[in-house]
């Protein structure tokens, strides 16, 4: 335990960075993600031969191993494999095949009736579609966005074993360092508790968004 | 992007210690080993849970906790604890592989509905034999999608087999690494992406094997009258 103290003491800055660099890491192609979905997601939900063509490519996107795919994408797209653009890259591909369906599948889930009420009353669709039907998706698509980004956060450490920086690199270190403890739990438990708080933060900010879910019903 | 690696016919001899077919054996037998013990765990340990509906939370509480472990800090706790060789990545792999699985058998049996327990129940069945003959059936669907979710995982993630002194396709991998031989990474890539695609694909194919036609549809179209009684007997509800 003391020897974790120790290292913190002398490599403290070095793992701040690791973390702060993994937080980047793991939530930019979440956020990107999320932001190319919705869109994404609402033509899925319309058309149905888009919905075949946009699942079955999530689906074959989300088989091909993480660290495979970040090894081809610099052959694919001319950046060194030291690119942290590559991990950005290929996260946010899985996200996006995750959020794609999550998406369509929480405004498949908006009772139609409802959305007449809101046509009955005079919305126009475009805003029918920001104020009633997103709104009332947003259970499903975040149910998704919690997946994917605990997903994200442990899968960045897959990086480091290519020399990419993020908790990973605590992990190589442990084992350059003849496999030393102390960097190895301490990526271990900042990992987790990454994890945890960016899932807390989205579970709060689903209860901010969709209040009805509290009030009444049962 | 070169491809010669991957094209050079004497990569693919079977009897080469370091050609495809040994690295994809090797890598397979990482795979199985770790998915059999995971599911010889999560398996009984779901069932239990979904049967009995006891224990439900910490199960899932400690599913999701699994979820967020990144199996290279697994990995290597495991090497600092165990040592260099098989046993920490097998263990790596489980940890990795037992969520998936302890999640979709637990929600499986979940979701066989009520009814159709009490049914199992009133006609004399013993629990064991509602759990394996009326649960677990009807579940299977649900349970085979964990287990090709984790197989997915597992396949992906053996690649760390090779950091670890281990075989397997991960040899490619690191050693092109290291060598600065791109094709050599390309060709172990492309050859593990299509691994993951095969083994998906072979266990949708169990999967239409396996499960009952009764239960995912594809009975359905079979006429009712020719199987069921056209009226109930009596209808006393």
């Amino acid at each position: 335990m003391s020897e974790i103290w120790n290292y913190l003491e002398t490599n403290g800055s070095s793992v701040l960075t690791a973390l702060v660099q993994h937080i980047w890491l793991a939530l930019l192609p979440v956020a990107i993600a999320f932001v190319l979905a919705l869109p994404l997601g609402a033509l899925v939900h319309r058309y149905l031969p888009v919905r075949h063509v946009a699942l079955t490519t999530g689906s074959v996107v989300y088989t091909v191993p993480s660290l495979a795919l970040l090894l081809l994408l610099p052959g694919v797209l001319g950046t060194s494999v030291l690119d942290p653009t590559n991990v950005v890259i290929a996260l946010t591909l899985y996200s996006l095949a995750l959020l794609v369906r999550t998406t369509a599948d929480g405004l498949d889930a908006v009772d139609t009736t409802v959305l007449q009420a809101a046509t009955a009353m005079g919305y126009r669709p475009l805003r029918r579609w920001f104020t009633v039907q997103l709104p009332l998706a947003m259970p499903v698509v975040l149910t998704g966005l919690r997946v994917a980004t605990v997903a994200n956060v442990s899968m960045v450490s897959v990086a480091a074993l290519i020399g990419i920086g993020g908790l990973g690199q605590l992990f190589t270190r442990g084992f350059q360092l003849g496999f030393y403890l102390p960097p190895i739990v301490i990526g271990l438990v900042l990992s987790v508790a990454l994890a945890v708080v960016a899932d807390v933060l989205i579970v709060a900010v689903q209860r901010g968004i969709t209040p009805w879910a509290r009030a009444g019903g049962r | 992007m070169s491809l010669d690696y991957l094209l050079d016919a004497a990569n693919w001899s079977l009897t080469s210690p370091d050609g495809f077919p040994q690295r994809i054996l090797e890598h397979l037998g990482y795979t199985a080993l770790a998915l059999a013990i995971a599911a010889l765990v999560a398996f009984p340990i779901g069932l239990l849970i979904g049967h009995t509906g006891r224990g439900a939370l910490i199960a899932i509480n400690l599913g999701n906790a699994g979820r967020a472990l990144p199996t290279l800090g697994v990995l290597m706790l495991m090497l600092a604890l165990v040592g260099i060789g098989l046993v920490p990545v097998t263990i790596a792999l489980v940890v990795l592989a037992i969520p998936p699985i302890l999640a979709t058998t637990y929600a499986g049996i979940r979701s066989v509905p009520d009814e159709t327990v009490d049914a199992a129940r009133g006609v004399g069945m013993t629990e064991s034999q509602i759990a394996w003959r009326v649960e677990v059936p009807i579940a299977l669907p649900i349970i085979i999608g964990g287990l090709r979710n984790a197989s997915l995982q597992v396949v992906s993630t053996a690649t760390i087999a090779a950091y670890a002194g281990l075989g397997g396709l991960g040899r490619y991998l690191f050693d092109g690494l290291a060598t600065l031989q791109y094709d050599q990474v390309v060709a172990g890539a492309v050859v593990l992406a299509v691994l993951a695609v095969v083994i998906d694909l072979v266990l949708a194919g169990a999967q239409r094997l396996l499960v009952s036609p009764g239960v995912d549809g594809r009975g359905a179209d079979n006429s009712p009258t020719t199987n069921r009684p056209a009226e109930p007997i009596s209808s006393t509800a």
